[in-house]
């Protein structure tokens, strides 16, 4: 068996395997984008798809390629938290559905905090990771030790947590608007710091969510495969009968998972609202759709934190890329929508594209071993 | 109160249409999450007829078309869902996830480029049909619409052949347990796929009732503002039965409207709350009564789960 692991094609590996699914998921994403373009305005169908992906080269001016490298990062770093979110609910064999209302929570916690009690930002912080954990623990409570399904509970709470935080901050509306007011104009301390890096990529909302994101996604990388409560967590995920058997506290760690991937959700929410990018409408009838597209995130990712940084950014690429395209007649920024949705539901076919793969592999080895006979 | 009234009823005929839907799913064994996305897509098939008939043809062939094609368009985008969560076994949850994504971009990506290429300076997402929506009503100035009619009709359809036809017994035997019903001869596969495309034609209804309940135009950018979740939740508090769905519709119907007309009550406006407590209200019951009941759960045991001929 040892030796016979070196020969085995590159395609057996999990990793290879990984990449080569979402790859196809990107590919068949972006085709679909393209036939769409193509139906409704074929002559400029190419450089529509161009301008898509290339989003920030778009731009000859290196300042202005910097900025808006600057303004794909700042909108990354909340998607990979989301998706981390729902990674993480994943490996416990939890569907976190409900990543958009735990980050909804966050952002409602911070801008009350930042805005309302004129609190510092790490503060701030850690009152949007409260509140998407204990978002996150309802969800969890209720599966543990009430048997109501994860994915129907979250549904509720996105639009309860909705509805509660347009409320919430409707004290701190700007007159002028449906907007929350800039926390830049109410409580400069409120915001998260920079450390330089606003300067270097030629954008004032650049701050530290970036780095920290991924220090994030190394820790619960390091949490989930080095640790024993990760251990035990992809046990209660893998067979839940048995970790408990094994004396592991199912109901509590189900619990735990949850609130973790809640904070995590909140903290995403927090790195945007806390940069000033963009303000709360408290009028907004529908839950955003960041938490949502953690799921595609997390899945393109292969269920790697890693690779969520990755994913993360590929998909708010085509999204910034996306909000080029309105210059060409005809077309509309919700095409990346459509090409990040048709990922998403590609990600659903993963599992049997790896089965596919692994059938192919086998069936070439049997007739290899046949002819060697 | 008569507005309340008839926006109760129009708000629950949604309500009802569509979760009636996800019952027929989810009896058949899939769980429908897109919901939200077929409801866009019904309503976008419909507001297009609308907006494309002639005017001055009869209502009668207004209502048909409009019905037919809502119908259709709600059962082709349901295809999606059968294609994954029965042939290619993809979780459901993810893929439900992904039509209601996909459902409002590509129902803006197709609006914007209608508008565009009939007005170039028209970048909107919205389509327009305040002629032929007078057909939908039954009296003049009310918001009483023919819909409501026919969502009786479906409802009482609905328990007949869900619980007095062969079809309907075999396609709950296919949610509960699909080993047995398969070792009996009924073919769970054809079976899911039919109670996948029943919730693609009710929901896709729903999805043009809601966009014709009280306004003329839709801005297809808003997608359908939470309704699906929202029959998924009256679904589950009528714990998958269509006698239990109707009630459940409308006392959520109930809180909806409440939410836009409660101004108009001197009682509850002395309450002073704001609208978003009413908008709240049924999801927090849903939750409290599946915190009580679920240990005692009505829910198909085999929904979500992917049927493999081979597993025990």
């Amino acid at each position: 068996m040892q030796a016979n692991n070196t020969r085995q094609p590159l395609l057996r590996k999990q990793m290879v395997q990984t990449l080569v699914a979402s790859l196809i998921c990107i590919l068949l994403g972006l085709l679909i984008g393209y036939i769409a373009l193509l139906i409704i305005n074929p002559s400029q169908a190419f450089e529509a798809i161009m301008k898509v992906l290339k989003n920030f080269w778009n731009y000859s001016k290196s300042s202005a390629q910097l900025k808006h490298f600057g303004t794909t990062l700042i909108t990354s770093a909340p998607l990979i938290m989301c998706g981390l979110s729902v990674l993480f609910a994943y490996k416990v064999g939890l569907f976190n559905i409900g990543a958009a209302g735990q980050y909804v929570a966050g952002a409602g916690a911070c801008l009350y905090c930042a805005l309302e009690l004129q609190l510092a930002w790490p503060l701030c912080l850690i009152a949007a990771i409260l509140a998407g954990a204990a978002l996150g623990a309802i969800s969890g409570f209720l599966k543990a030790h009430r048997n109501v399904n994860e994915v129907i509970s979250c549904i509720m709470l996105n639009w309860i947590s909705l509805y509660l935080v347009n409320t919430l901050l409707t004290g701190v509306k700007n007159p002028t608007g449906k907007d929350t007011y800039t926390i830049a104009s109410q409580n400069a301390a409120g915001l998260l710091p920079s450390l330089g890096l606003d300067e270097l990529l030629n954008n004032k909302n650049v701050t530290i969510a970036i780095p920290l994101a991924i220090v994030v996604c190394i820790g619960i990388w390091v949490l989930l495969s080095k640790t024993r409560l990760g251990y035990e967590l992809r046990a209660t995920g893998l067979n839940k009968n048995a970790a408990k058997y094994c004396g592991m506290r199912d109901r509590y760690n189900i619990v735990l998972t949850m609130a973790i991937a809640g904070g995590l959700a909140g903290l995403g929410a927090a790195m945007l609202y806390l940069s000033d990018f963009e303000q709360w409408a408290v009028t907004q009838a529908s839950v955003p759709p960041m938490g949502f597209n953690g799921i595609a995130a997390a899945f393109l990712g292969g269920l790697n934190p890693i690779g969520v940084i990755f994913s993360s950014y590929f998909i708010q690429h085509i999204t910034r890329g996306g909000a080029s395209l309105t210059s060409i007649p005809g077309y509309c920024s919700q095409v990346s929508d459509l090409i990040t949705s048709v990922i998403i539901y590609m990600c659903g076919f993963v599992l049997f594209m790896k089965t596919f793969m692994n059938d192919r592999l086998d069936r070439r080895a049997g007739k290899k071993g046949g002819k060697s006979k | 109160m008569t507005l309340l009234i008839q926006y109760m009823l129009i708000f629950s005929s949604v309500l009802m249409l569509v979760a009636l839907g996800g019952c027929f799913s989810e009896h058949s064994g899939v769980i429908n999450i897109g919901l939200e996305g077929i409801m866009v897509f019904g309503a976008l098939g419909g507001a297009l007829v609308m907006r494309y008939l002639p005017a001055g043809t009869a209502p009668v062939v207004i209502i048909l078309l409009c019905v037919l094609v809502a119908m259709l368009s709600g059962i082709i985008y349901s295809l999606l869902l059968a294609v994954a969560a029965v042939n290619f076994r993809a979780d459901q949850t993810l893929v439900g996830t992904a039509m209601n994504l996909l459902g409002t971009a590509a129902a803006t990506v197709i609006v914007k480029a209608i508008n565009t290429a009939a007005d170039p300076n028209n970048t909107s997402s919205e389509i327009m049909y305040v002629d032929a929506k007078k057909a939908f009503i039954i009296s003049e100035g009310t918001e009483f619409s023919w819909f409501m009619v026919l969502a009786v009709i479906l409802l009482v359809a609905s328990y007949i052949v869900l619980y007095k036809t062969k079809f309907g017994l075999r396609l709950q035997a296919c949610g509960e347990h699909p080993q047995a019903a398969d070792s009996v001869g009924i073919n769970v596969h054809r079976m899911r796929y039919a109670g996948v495309m029943i919730s693609g034609l009710l929901g896709g209804l729903g999805g043009l009732v809601y966009i014709t309940a009280g306004v003329s135009a839709w801005k297809f950018e808003n997608g359908v503002a939470g309704f699906g979740f929202l029959a998924l939740a009256v679904m589950i508090f009528g714990s998958w039965k269509p006698q239990r769905i109707a009630l459940a519709a409308l006392l959520f119907g109930l809180f909806r409207s409440l939410s836009n007309v409660y101004t108009g009550f001197d009682l509850l406006k002395s309450l002073n709350l704001p609208s978003t407590v009413y908008n709240m209200l049924p999801y927090i019951i849903s939750l409290i009564v599946l915190a009580i009941f679920a240990k005692s759960s009505a829910a198909p045991k085999a929904e979500g789960i992917p049927y493999d001929k081979g597993s025990r």
